[in-house]
C-alpha cells in the first residue's frame, strides 16, 4: 500500500484549518475512501499487511503499530484539538495510563485534587509502586500548584471543569508556568471536548479524552484519545501505545468517528439544555446548591469563559440530604441512573455511591461530594421534558 | 465434554431471552442500576461487559484457570500482567523472547525500575544463577518464536513454586487445543489471541488466564484500572474464530509437517527448526507436555543473498508480520519481529539474516509447496549460485 493517505488530504482540496469547527467535524480529510469514493472510511479488519518487497516497507505492517481506519481517527482528533499527533486507545484509562508512563521512576507529578476516580486509583495504587510520586492540589489557585513543585516534578495533570463539583483551573496560566519550569502539562478534556475547549491552543502539551463520553456520545463504545502538541512527545507516546498494545480496535475506531461527526450538534444542544437546567435548579426550593460554571456566582466562571466557548452539559446539584436524593433517584423517569456521562440519553449519577464510593467519607464531604449530591449529564431529549421530569421527582420530597 | 465440543459451543445457548444461538454483542458502556445500591452485575463496560464475560469464562475453562481477562492486544495482556510488579522487582525471561515483549521490558519497564535477565528457561542451573532476592517471576515461551526452543513446563513451574516465583507462560503458539500450561503448574497463561485463537488475521486481542482467586483478583483490578480491555465487537470476532480452533490447528499442523519435511531436504536450506522432528533437542519434552505441533516454524537458508529474492517471488504466501492465521505468511525475523533485539543477542540465539519464519495456513499444502518451489527456483536463478 502506498502512502496515499497523506496525499489525499490535499488532493481532495480540503483546507480544514480555515473551516469552522462544525465543518471540520464532517470534512476532516479522511471521510472519503480514496479507492472507492465511499462516504465513510472502510473498516480495515486486518491485523497484518503484506509487504510487496523488502525494499519498500509498506505504510502499514501490523495493526498494533498502525491501522488505516484507526489512523483516520487519530488524524481526526489531532486536527480537532489543534495538535500534531493523535492516538486512539482502548479506553480513557488506557490513554491516561500511557500519558503517565511518559514519566519514569522517581518522577513527581502534580494532579488536580478532584481528578476522576480512576485516575486517582491509577496514581495511588499502581504508579506509586513504580515510584511515580503524586501531589493532589486544589488547582483553582495557581499558587498552590506552584507550592507543590519539587526538584523531581516533571508534569502537571489538569482536569477542568473537575468532576463532580466543576471546579475550574486556569489552563493557560498553569501551562505557561509549567513550560517555564520545564514541566509537561497534560489536560483531561473529557467534559468539554474540543468543541468547547482546546487546551493545546492554551499552551498545554498533551490533551486526553475518555472518548467513551461526549466524543463517542452514544454509550456504546469505550475509547480514549490523546493528542500531543509536538512531534517529540507524539513519538514517545506512539512508542508506548505500540509497546503496551492498548490501542483502540478497528470497529470501535470507526464507531467513534461516526459519533464525532455529530459532536457539534450534540454539544450545542446539550449545553443549551444544561444552562436552562442549571438556572431552573438554582431557583428550586428543594435544591440547596447547584454546580455549573455558567451560573452567576460560580467561582471559576470568569476563568472558564476565557478558556472555553461554552459551559458543557454536566450539572451537579445537592438536595442537602441523602434520603431526599435517594428518593429523587428512584422517581426520575427520563435519565438512566448509571455511571458514565456524555451520551445521547441523559444520565443521572450518584457520586457518593458510584464514582466516588471508594473515597473516605470525610474526604468526600470536604470536597462537597455529600450524600445529597447528584450529577446530571444532559442528553438529547427536549429540555422541557427533562425539567418536567425532575419537577415531579423533586415535588414534596 | 471434549475440547472440540467446548470450542464449537462458545457463547452458544447463553441468551435465554431470545434463544439466539450466538451471544449478542452488547455495545453498551453503561448499565442502568435497577435501584440504588443494586446492580445487574454490570456497571460500566471497562469493568465488565456481557459479551466479554462470555469470552472470558470460556477461555478460563479451556485453559483450566479460574478467571480470564480479555485485553486489547497480546502486548496489553503482557503489560497488564507486568503491572503486578513494582520498582526493584526482577524477572527471568526467555532468551528467544517475542521482540515486542523484549521491547516492552527494555524500553518501558526498565524506566520504572523493573529489570529482567534473559536466560535459557529450560536450564535450571542458569535460572538459579540469575535468580536474586528481587526475582518475582519467570516468563516462559515454549516453543519460542522463532527458534522453537522448548522448556519443560513441569520442571520449571515446580522450580518457580519452590522459590515463590510466579510462573507465567505465553501460550500463543500452541493454544489450549495443544497445550495447557496451568495443568503443568503455571500461575498465569498469556495469549496473543491475534494469532491462532482469532485465527483470521483480522482482530488484535490478548488474553490473560489466572489460576488462583487471589491472583485473579489482583489482575482484575489492574485490568479495569489501566483499561486496556477488549471491545465487545472484537470479543465476538474472537469467539467466532475460536469455534473453528480445533479444525484449524489440525490442518495447520498437517500442512506444517509436510512443508517442514519438504524444506528439510531442499538443497538451498541449511536447517529447519521444528519440534516435530525427533532430531529436535526439545522433541521429547514437547511431546510430553503438548498434544500436537504448532503451524509455525523457522528455517535457515544456506545463503542470505537468496532471501530478498524469495520474499519477492512468493505469491500465495504473503510476506507479512504475524502468524497463526488461515493465510500463510512468511516473516524475516531479523528485520521485522525481532529488529528491536540487539544484534548480539540475536546472533547468540540464531536470529540472523539467513533465518526465515513460516506461519503455515490452511490452504492446500500442495499449492504452498509449489509456491515455495517456484520462489526458491527463481531466487536461485537470480543469485546465480548453487548452494548444494
Ligand atoms: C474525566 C474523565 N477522565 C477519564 C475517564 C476514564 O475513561 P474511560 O472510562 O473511558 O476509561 C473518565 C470516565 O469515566 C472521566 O470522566
Ligand atoms: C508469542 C507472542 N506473544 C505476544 C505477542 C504480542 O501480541 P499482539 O501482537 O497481539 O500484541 C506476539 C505477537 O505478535 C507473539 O507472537
Amino acid at each position: 500500500m502506498s502512502d496515499h493517505h497523506e496525499n489525499d488530504f490535499h488532493k481532495h482540496g480540503h483546507q480544514p484549518d480555515s473551516y469552522h469547527f462544525e465543518t471540520r467535524t464532517i470534512h476532516f480529510g479522511g471521510e472519503i475512501d480514496p479507492h472507492t469514493g465511499a462516504a465513510s472510511v472502510p473498516l480495515y479488519m486486518a491485523s497484518t499487511f503484506h509487504h510487496f518487497s523488502l525494499d519498500e516497507p509498506p505504510r502499514y505492517d501490523y495493526s498494533r503499530s498502525g491501522n488505516p481506519t484507526r489512523y483516520e481517527l487519530e488524524r481526526y482528533i489531532a486536527q480537532l484539538e489543534g495538535g500534531v499527533r493523535g492516538f486512539a486507545f482502548s479506553s480513557g484509562m488506557a490513554a491516561i495510563t500511557s500519558a503517565f508512563m511518559l514519566l519514569s521512576a522517581g518522577d513527581h507529578v502534580i494532579v488536580t485534587e478532584d481528578v476522576y476516580g480512576g485516575t486517582y486509583r491509577l496514581l495511588t495504587t499502581i504508579l506509586n509502586r513504580m515510584n511515580i510520586e503524586t501531589t493532589f492540589v486544589d488547582m483553582t489557585d495557581l499558587e498552590r500548584v506552584k507550592a507543590a513543585q519539587k526538584p523531581n516534578t516533571k508534569a502537571v495533570f489538569i482536569e477542568t471543569p473537575s468532576n463532580p463539583t466543576l471546579k475550574i483551573t486556569d489552563i493557560r496560566a498553569t501551562a505557561d508556568w509549567a513550560r517555564e519550569n520545564g514541566l509537561i502539562s497534560i489536560v483531561d478534556n473529557t467534559f468539554m471536548t474540543p468543541y468547547h475547549q482546546r487546551p493545546l491552543e492554551l499552551g498545554a502539551d498533551i490533551v486526553l479524552h475518555s472518548a467513551t463520553k461526549f466524543l463517542g456520545g452514544h454509550s456504546d463504545l469505550l475509547a480514549g484519545l490523546a493528542v500531543t502538541r509536538d512531534e517529540r512527545l507524539g513519538e514517545e507516546l506512539y512508542k508506548l501505545q505500540n509497546g503496551m498494545g492498548n490501542m483502540l480496535g478497528v470497529y470501535d475506531s470507526w464507531l467513534l468517528m461516526r459519533g464525532m461527526k455529530t459532536l457539534g450538534a450534540r454539544m450545542a444542544h446539550a449545553e443549551r439544555g444544561a444552562r436552562r437546567l442549571a438556572e431552573w435548579l438554582a431557583q428550586h426550593p428543594k435544591v440547596e446548591k447547584v454546580y455549573y460554571p455558567g451560573l452567576a456566582g460560580h467561582p471559576g466562571k470568569d476563568v472558564h469563559e476565557r478558556q472555553a466557548s461554552g459551559y458543557g452539559a454536566i450539572v451537579s446539584f445537592d438536595t442537602g440530604c441523602g434520603e431526599r436524593t435517594k428518593k429523587l433517584l428512584a422517581r426520575v423517569r427520563i435519565p438512566i441512573v448509571a455511571v458514565s456521562l456524555g451520551a445521547v440519553e441523559s444520565i443521572l449519577s450518584y457520586p457518593a455511591m458510584m464514582s466516588h464510593a471508594s473515597m473516605p467519607p470525610e474526604v468526600r464531604r470536604e470536597r462537597g461530594i455529600t450524600d445529597g449530591l447528584v450529577r446530571y449529564s444532559v442528553g438529547m431529549e427536549h429540555i422541557e421534558d427533562i425539567i418536567t421530569d425532575l419537577d415531579q421527582a423533586l415535588a414534596d420530597l | 465434554m471434549k475440547i472440540e465440543s467446548r470450542l464449537a459451543q462458545i457463547g452458544s445457548q447463553h441468551d435465554p431471552a431470545t434463544g439466539a444461538i450466538n451471544f449478542p454483542i452488547y455495545q453498551a458502556t453503561a448499565f442502568r442500576h435497577p435501584q440504588l445500591g443494586e446492580s445487574t452485575g454490570f456497571d460500566y463496560s471497562r469493568t465488565q461487559s456481557p459479551t466479554r464475560k462470555i469470552l472470558e469464562e470460556a477461555v478460563a475453562e479451556l485453559e483450566g484457570g479460574d478467571r480470564a481477562f480479555a485485553c486489547s492486544s497480546g502486548m496489553a495482556a503482557l503489560q497488564t500482567v507486568f503491572s503486578l510488579f513494582s520498582q526493584g522487582d526482577h524477572l527471568l525471561v526467555s532468551l528467544d523472547l517475542y521482540g515486542g515483549t523484549y521491547r516492552l521490558i527494555e524500553q518501558v519497564l526498565s524506566r520504572f525500575g523493573i529489570t529482567a535477565s534473559y536466560v535459557d528457561t529450560n536450564d535450571l542451573e542458569e535460572l538459579e544463577r540469575h535468580r536474586t532476592s528481587a526475582t518475582k517471576a519467570v516468563l516462559i515461551e515454549t516453543p519460542t518464536n522463532p527458534l522453537m526452543m522448548i522448556t519443560d513446563l513441569e520442571k520449571v513451574c515446580t522450580w518457580a513454586k519452590k522459590h515463590g516465583l510466579l510462573a507465567i507462560v505465553d501460550n500463543t503458539l500452541l493454544t489450549p487445543y495443544f497445550q495447557r500450561p496451568i495443568e503443568w503448574g503455571a500461575d498465569i497463561v498469556i495469549h496473543s489471541a491475534t494469532k491462532y485463537l482469532g485465527g483470521h488475521n483480522d482482530v488484535l486481542a490478548g488474553l490473560i488466564i489466572a489460576k488462583g482467586e487471589e491472583l485473579a483478583e489482583r489482575l482484575f483490578f489492574l485490568h479495569n484500572s489501566i483499561g486496556a480491555v477488549l471491545a465487545p465487537h472484537d470479543c465476538y470476532l474472537l469467539m467466532r474464530g475460536m469455534k473453528t480452533l480445533a479444525l484449524r490447528m489440525e490442518r495447520h499442523q498437517q500442512n506444517a509437517i509436510k512443508i517442514a519435511e519438504y524444506l528439510k531436504t531442499h538443497p538451498m536450506v541449511e536447517q529447519v527448526y521444528y519440534p516435530y522432528f525427533p532430531s529436535h533437542p526439545g522433541h521429547d519434552v514437547h511431546h510430553k507436555q503438548s498434544s500436537g505441533n504448532t503451524g509455525i516454524f523457522s528455517f535457515r537458508m544456506k545463503s542470505a543473498e537468496t532471501i530478498p529474492h524469495i520474499l519477492k517471488h512468493i505469491r500465495l504466501i504473503a510476506f507479512a508480520e504475524s502468524l497463526g492465521g488461515v493465510e500463510s505468511l512468511m516473516t524475516f525475523p531479523s528485520v521485522q519481529t525481532h529488529a528491536d533485539i540487539p544484534e548480539e543477542i540475536r546472533r547468540r540465539i540464531g536470529v540472523d539474516d539467513r533465518l526465515l519464519r513460516l506461519s503455515v495456513g490452511i490452504e492446500h499444502v500442495d499449492d504452498l509447496i509449489a509456491d515455495l518451489e517456484q520462489a526458491f527456483a527463481r531466487a536461485q536463478k537470480e543469485v546465480g549460485g548453487v548452494f548444494a
